[in-house]
């Protein structure tokens, strides 16, 4: 007999008995139905929910009923991995659920308004009765302010976590890393006031005859602020993945360090920064304070950046959700869909610019 | 061109840890020397200090000189980029860069180091693929990932990269040990073949391979754990694996080591 068969029966079969029965299918599906038939008669019957808890209570009876089950048919240990399998599956479920959930609202709700109109229109003259009215402006905005926000975090931010990681040593390298986690809390709405304060109470007056003025600039330069923690920090993670020998094998081709790390180092890594880029571009696109605080929502397009308040999708959601007009609910779910199609195509854009390389698999 | 590598007095340090003591060894043009010995005796420490590789550790640090045709590498104002140019390296797991196609790995570091000219990358990668015996299986396939070859086929290819650059020396640590018998046959014929251009210094725990492919062997040793590594005896592999000089050696050899 050996040590696992003496210490933990059941989880070594022995030589001559490596066949066990299974479970029917038939029996599985007929526990489900049972577990789901029982719960409803429970909650329909004594009147204490709806659906949902007919779901949970059901998907409860079915694992304990499929653990009891199978553990007469299958013995004690296969019935155990049959239930941790089930629980797996009901767990991701139910992670999806949430998540279609939104997505199908979104679709539902955001068709209504999806027309040329409110591509091609902004909410320059639009009154509480016109059902017209567009986020062309917003678009142009948000495409703007995040478009000049990643410009200006995605250089700083993977040259910062290449200091850290290839070059960084000692007390500096630390202090820095610490302020970048620190960073990467700060509300959306303490960068919104920073730039507040700094750009557009006090910059913005040298370009501007001293008058102070909101700007898209200033959005995103709070969406930058916003933007270059978790860069660093993803792209830095990303970095230490990388192995020690395929540097080693680069400098020992006699490849200077800037060069192995811009052709051997950086290229392995990309998908991944680019996964982390990514992730930061789409909480910026959804950031609504700051866009607020530091260039003031617009009704009217305005290309210009530089000057004047502008729109971005996030704020006009935000406003119209809280419009008295009856036709401003249908452009904001609108304006939320579009938002949402907008982060997931550069997400597959930049997904596949990146992907690992250009060579056939 | 191959050079005389010169090493005396060589201490490597991890820090505040001595991982070998003054390690001194000639190494003649054209030749192969092996250089065994137990796990941890410091032959990879030893294999690194000579091309500069050692220092890319953060504390790691060296004392004593090696020259190179009488140049000392360790000196100041030489260039670490030119030292690794020179003295090419083949590590023990294959690394070819996983970005890159097989063309472009055999001939990383020419691009990486500036060679442009498309004619002169076809004809080096050419030519350094066919020197690591890898040219027939891959020529269909240039432009497929390096990393989708098979162990073996990976180290030539490593090696074909490192003869590339057409360095002086090429230092290869076990080379083979993650390889099959037959890919590992592959390497030595190969490096018999390179032995015409280049002095070549192998790591090996195979004693076989040492006492095949070698014309001299160095036996590195430890006395406990935490004491540096040293070179016991250096010596043709012809007398170490028939009639060593040190007992140590000799049981080691036998297999009655430790
Ligand atoms: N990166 C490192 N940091 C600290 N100590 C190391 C490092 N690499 C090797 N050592 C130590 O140096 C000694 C020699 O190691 P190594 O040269 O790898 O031996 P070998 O290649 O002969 O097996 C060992 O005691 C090992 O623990
Ligand atoms: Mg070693």
């Amino acid at each position: 007999m050996s040590l696992l068969d003496r210490e933990v029966p059941g989880v070594v079969m022995t030589p001559d008995n490596i066949r066990s029965r299974t479970l029917p299918v038939a029996v599985n599906l007929g526990i489900a139905v049972g577990a789901f038939v029982v719960a409803a008669a429970i909650v329909l019957g004594a009147g204490i929910g709806n659906w949902v808890l007919v779901v949970v209570l059901g998907a409860v009876f079915y694992l304990v009923g499929l653990n009891v089950v199978a553990g007469r048919i299958e013995g004690r240990r296969a019935a155990r991995n049959r239930a941790m399998k089930a629980l797996i599956y009901s767990a991701c479920v139910l992670a999806i659920l949430p998540l279609a959930s939104v997505v199908w609202t979104l679709v539902s709700k955001g068709v209504a308004r999806l027309d040329g109109n409110f591509f091609g229109t902004s909410m320059n003259n639009i009154g509480a009765r016109d059902p017209e009215g567009g986020a062309y402006h917003a678009i142009i905005g948000t495409l703007e302010q995040v478009g000049i926000a990643t410009l200006m975090s995605v250089p700083l931010g993977v040259l910062g976590a290449i200091y850290l990681v290839e070059y960084g040593r000692g007390k500096f390298a630390g202090t820095v890393r610490f302020f970048v986690d620190v960073m990467t809390g700060i509300p959306s709405i303490v960068a919104g006031l920073f730039i507040l304060s700094f750009w557009v109470l006090i910059v913005s007056p040298w370009f501007n005859d001293g008058q102070p003025r909101f700007s898209g600039f200033a959005a995103a330069l709070a969406l930058a602020v916003l933007m270059l923690p978790t860069i660093v920090r993803s792209t830095e993670e990303m970095l230490r993945l990388v192995p020690g020998p395929l540097r080693e094998g680069s400098y020992a081709l006699g490849v200077p360090q800037w060069k192995t790390i811009l052709s051997v180092v950086l290229p392995t890594a990309l998908p991944g920064i680019v996964t982390g880029v990514m992730l930061a571009v789409a909480r910026a696109a959804g950031e609504t304070a700051p866009v607020l605080l530091v260039a003031g929502g617009a009704a009217a397009i305005n290309f210009d950046p530089f000057a004047g308040n502008q729109q971005s999708l996030s704020l006009f959601v935000y406003q119209q959700a809280g419009d008295a007009s009856r036709y401003a609910p249908d452009r904001a779910w609108t304006a939320a869909l579009t938002l949402v199609a907008l982060v997931l195509i550069l997400t597959v854009a930049a997904k596949l610019l990146a992907r690992r390389n250009k060579l056939s698999r | 061109m191959a050079k005389r590598i010169e090493a005396s007095n060589v201490s490597s340090y991890y820090g505040s840890f001595k991982a070998i003591d003054s390690v001194s060894m000639t190494v003649e043009p054209k030749t192969i020397t092996a250089l065994i010995g137990p796990s941890g005796c410091g032959k990879s420490t030893f294999l690194r200090s000579i091309n500069r590789m050692h220092e890319v550790l953060p504390n790691a640090r060296i004392e004593g000189s090696l020259t190179i045709d009488d140049q000392n590498i360790y000196d100041p104002d030489v260039d670490v980029t030119a030292v690794r140019r020179m003295i090419g390296m083949v590590f023990q797991r294959p690394n070819p860069f996983p970005t890159m196609s097989i063309y472009e790995n055999a001939v990383a570091g020419l691009k990486l180091n500036g060679v442009k000219k498309k004619s002169i990358l076809d004809e080096a990668a050419e030519k350094s693929l066919r020197s690591a015996n890898l040219w027939d299986e891959v020529k269909d396939r240039l432009d497929r990932p390096g990393a989708g070859l098979s162990g073996g086929q990976q180290q030539r290819l490593c090696i074909a990269r490192t003869i590339a650059v057409e360095p002086q020396v090429v230092l290869m640590d076990e080379p083979c040990s993650a390889l099959d018998p037959i890919s590992t046959l592959a390497i030595e014929d190969l490096m018999f073949k390179l032995k015409d251009r280049f002095t070549i210094i192998i790591v090996t725990h195979n004693m076989q391979q040492a006492a095949r492919v070698s014309d001299k062997t160095g036996f590195f040793s430890i006395d406990k754990t935490g004491d540096p590594g040293r070179l016991i005896e250096y010596d043709d592999t012809q007398k170490i694996f028939s009639n060593p000089a040190q007992k140590k050696t000799e049981d080691y050899i036998t297999g009655r080591f430790g």
